[in-house]
């Protein structure tokens, strides 16, 4: 089908993270999404997946600029659409790694529909949210994250439409892997995204990444640093020992509900991981099938078939 | 109804009469699931494989289930151009389906009605009143748990023996239809079919008819579709592997045989959770290096229109397919109107040039779809095909197209890329290298900001303006290509009828019965509405007065919307309209009407309001 080759012979050079930075990062000095970028480079770098076969995508908002500051293919969307585009390419090319990166707004308010069918449907991609709990590209207006009492410029006594539980979101919406990390651990990111790429469905991570503009130390309770605490989930090892059996087991949906309510800032690490059939898969097998039934007849022999039908 | 009398028996029984007919307008009228639209399938099937031309219409209730139907069938020995203005024949199922269609049938035209749920007016002389308890006799043929079921099919024998239809080729469709699944119900469909061929109509008839043989049987066999199908058939043919939509009358039978037909060459078509998703979805699967498919009608186009914007912006190849109905909002699910052309030529926001084009019948929108593909693809721009729902359910029989010379076999061009491969050059037309390329150095963005040739985003106004006037040239440089329209009927005259998508059919039929009349009358038919085709404006300086007919609105100012489009682009003040929004499509007799009733008006009385 192809007319081009995905695997060129020419030898490659390792990626190293200079190959993979694109445009400087047009974000505010300081702000939380640079260590995402840079964790997300690291993670690259270290997976060494062949660069041409990286896709970025995105919607709309200060963390979908993320293509452009990636050195890879990418899309840069419409507002809340990047989950159905990134399925587009996700399902029609499974020689892709499809990474998707936005924020709270364009993926739990205006987006919101997409993340559960994409979860229901386990579409394969890795799904970032950078969650700063308000607007920042337009300028501080109230997100669905935000806190009660949170005041923005629409807000401006304060919030107080009742805020949105990210993990209880993502893990309602069929995702087969849901973790959460913070701006402030590198390594911690590191590991999310490794294990997210790894995971084959679709994958989402929760990142909490300060906006030092409009909300700043919104998240500061779980930086140690700044005298809050960081709690990673001690995940299940089967080990036998006694402490084992109050670790969390992340395929155990009831128990990744209960970490998920979890008074805020909660904890962070793998909520949830399963294995399902993925969309994809299944596309791939109702092909194979049709396929199978059609006995290997060309293109145009079933076209010509299908009119002979019609006559 | 054209005839003439044959005195000659046919085999198999002694006929007293048997009137050779050219053309035949046939009306079935029931309820939704009394299965007329099967009987009507089988007829023009069968017209279609005997060399027949057929139109059919039909009307379906914007209700979940049951409602009053009809379904229309015209089939001719020569060029049949629209579902006909009225019926020569009328089969009533109902009393509700006699009053409602009585007026429908001719004077001198065959009612053909169900005695057990009809009780029509016989002092009417007008008609030949053919009575049979069709609901009873289907009952004692097929036994007692029949009920209704099956009264179809024993029409349908009916209306072989009153037609001397060919039998076998009849029960040949029959059978592909029925046959395969379940023994019982080809039995039973064919045990009715029996019955009613068996009944004997010439009884009360005292004649039966017969269609005139084909002077020259087609070089190349026909098939018989609808305009649907001829669009979905058509985007496989072109390549088209990967699509998604969400369901919508009259949309949605495309996505059904889609999501069906893809995966047997390789694709998908994926069924997505709203309008929104499905263009996001298809454009992603473009932006991955596929022509991609979305589509709907009216209210779901609406919803698509930002997608659209971006796909324009970004130079995406992609087709878009509204099968019009009545609007605004949800308006009329089931019937016809053309009233989304100015949101296929302008709709989404800022200045986004796409390409529109609309089929003229069922034949066309094969054609159509195949075009819409070639030119995505050339011009890396999205195309939106304009049907509309008469089109999209109304079955033609065409000569078969020669699928050796149409097929495209989709293809991915993964071809490396070198450091200074710009995908939005601004000396060429736009060439994407999707995801899978190798560059050397810098790897594209593609994206709905403004952007440099490279793909960057920029908000230079110098850049902006390049690139929308990149993005504007392109299409002129499509117009260029595009054949000059042809003129049916008279070259040069007083009248110039001007129409785009279904209403061809039924203007053409108009011309040919105004130059009977006397009438100097010709048509041009604008399939390439955006961009429109070169020599136009000189075709119009031939005729007097140039009326645009076109199933939608008069407006504010008393024209359509391709009118005011043609006004807009030539100036012309002899440009008008006619116009209705009756959910109906065109009956020739209200186009010659159309024309007599403002054909004599002097262009330059026309008034904004004619009523003070």
């Amino acid at each position: 089908m192809s007319t081009g080759t995905l695997d060129t012979p020419a030898p490659r050079p390792p990626l190293t993270r200079k190959d993979l930075r694109a445009d400087h990062p047009t974000w505010c000095p300081g702000c939380g999404d640079f260590a995402v970028l840079a964790s997300f480079h690291r993670v690259l770098e270290k997976m060494q997946l062949p660069h041409e076969r990286i896709v970025t995508l995105a919607g709309i908002g200060c963390s979908s600029r993320f293509p452009y500051f990636v050195n890879s293919h990418g899309g840069h969307f419409i507002h809340g659409r990047a989950l159905p585009f990134a399925s587009g390419v996700s399902l029609s090319r499974d020689d892709l790694h499809v990474f998707v990166f936005g924020g709270d707004g364009d993926g739990f308010s205006i987006g919101g529909n997409h993340l559960q069918h994409a979860g229901r449907k386990n579409i394969k991609m890795t799904y970032v949210i950078m969650d700063n709990s308000v607007y920042g590209l337009t300028k501080k207006q109230t997100s669905p994250t935000s806190p009660i009492g949170f005041k923005s410029k629409t807000d401006t006594t304060g919030a107080f439409d009742r805020p949105i539980n990210p993990m209880n979101t993502l893990l309602a919406s069929g995702a087969t892997f849901v973790a959460r990390s913070h701006a402030t651990q590198v390594n911690h990111m590191v590991e999310m995204f490794e294990r997210a790429m790894k995971h084959d469905g679709f994958s989402v991570i929760e990142i909490l990444s300060e906006c030092v503009e409009f909300f700043p130390g919104a998240f500061d309770t779980s930086v140690p640093r700044k005298g809050g605490s960081f709690v990673a989930i001690e995940e299940k090892r089967g080990d036998g020992s006694p402490e084992d059996a109050n670790r969390h087991d992340p395929t155990n949906l009831e128990s990744a509900f209960a970490l998920a309510n979890e008074q805020w800032p909660g904890v962070f690490g793998v909520f949830y991981q399963v294995n399902r059939p993925t969309k994809n898969a299944l596309e791939a097998g109702l092909i194979a099938k049709a396929r199978e039934r059609t006995k290997g007849a060309s293109d145009l022999d079933l076209l010509r078939a299908t009119f002979n039908r019609l006559r | 109804m054209v005839s003439s009398t044959n005195e000659s028996p046919v085999p198999g029984g002694d006929i007293p009469r048997q009137e050779l007919i050219n053309d035949a307008v046939i009306r079935l009228a029931g309820n939704s699931q009394d299965g007329i639209q099967t009987i009507g399938g089988f007829l023009a099937r069968l017209a279609g494989r005997s060399d027949q031309d057929v139109i059919t219409y039909m009307t379906i209730p914007s209700t979940i289930s049951g409602g009053p139907s009809i379904f229309q069938v015209r089939i001719g020995t020569g060029e049949v151009l629209s579902a006909g203005d009225q019926a020569d024949f009328l089969v009533a199922f109902y009393q509700h389906s006699y009053e409602a269609h009585i007026g429908s049938l001719r004077e001198g035209g065959v009612l053909i009605y169900d005695t057990d749920h009809v009780k029509p007016n016989l002092d009417d002389k007008r008609f030949v009143n053919f009575g049979v308890a069709i609901t009873g006799l289907t009952i004692e043929a097929m036994g007692g748990a029949a009920k209704d079921k099956g009264k179809n099919m024993f029409t349908l024998g009916l209306l072989a023996r009153m037609f001397s239809l060919q039998v076998d080729k009849l029960r040949a469709l029959v059978t592909e239809r029925f046959g395969g699944k379940d023994e019982g119900i080809l039995r039973s469909a064919l045990v009715a079919f029996d019955a009613g061929f068996a009944y004997p109509a010439d009884s009360a008839l005292k004649r039966y008819f017969k269609f005139a043989e084909a002077e020259t049987p087609n070089a190349r066999p026909q098939v018989t579709m609808d305009g649907n199908q001829a669009i979905a058939y058509a985007l496989v043919a072109a390549g088209v592997r990967y699509g998604a939509a969400y369901p919508i009358t009259p949309w949605t039978s495309i996505m059904e045989i889609l999501r069906a037909e893809l995966p047997k060459y390789g694709g998908i078509f994926v069924q997505a959770e709203d309008e929104l998703a499905a263009s996001s979805l298809a454009i992603g699967a473009a932006y991955a290096g596929h022509l991609a498919v979305t589509g709907s009608s009216g209210p779901g186009i609406s919803l698509k229109q930002e997608m659209l914007g971006w796909a324009v912006m970004a130079e995406i190849p992609l087709i878009v397919i509204n099968i019009q109905r009545g609007g605004p909002s949800t308006g009329l699910p089931t019937n016809v109107e053309q009233s989304d052309l100015m949101q296929a030529i302008y709709g989404s926001h800022g200045d986004a040039p796409r390409v529109v084009l609309a089929p003229r019948n069922v034949e066309d929108c094969f054609h159509t779809a195949l075009e819409a593909c070639r030119i995505a693809r050339e011009y890396s721009v999205p195309v939106v095909i304009l049907s509309d729902q008469s089109l999209a359910t109304r079955i033609e029989a065409f000569d078969e197209p020669d699928l050796d010379a149409v097929f495209v076999p989709p293809s991915l061009d993964l071809r490396p890329r070198s450091a200074d491969f710009k995908p939005y050059a601004l000396d060429r037309i736009t060439q994407h290298a999707p995801p899978g390329t190798r560059f050397e150095g810098t790897y594209p963005t593609v994206s709905g900001l403004e952007h440099d040739e490279a793909g960057h985003p920029t908000a230079n106004p110098a850049m902006h303006m390049k690139m929308t006037a990149k993005r504007r040239e392109k299409l002129k440089k499509l117009a260029a290509t595009l054949e000059r329209p042809e003129i049916f009927g008279e070259q040069e005259g007083d009248t110039l009828l001007v129409g785009w998508g279904s209403t061809w059919g039924p203007i053409r039929e108009a011309v040919r019965r105004g130059r009977a009349e006397g009438m100097k009358i010709g048509q041009v038919h604008i399939r390439h509405i955006h961009p429109l085709p070169p020599e136009l404006e000189r075709i119009f300086s031939r005729f007097r007065q140039i009326f645009v007919v076109e199933m939608n609105d008069e407006g504010l100012y008393g024209f359509g919307q391709l009118a005011s489009l043609l006004r807009a682009r030539y100036a012309l003040p002899n440009i008008r309209s006619i116009t209705k929004t009756d959910g109906l499509t065109f009956k020739v007799r209200e186009i010659l009407e159309g024309v007599r009733r403002l054909g004599g008006d002097a262009v330059s009385t026309f008034s904004l309001y004619p009523d003070l």
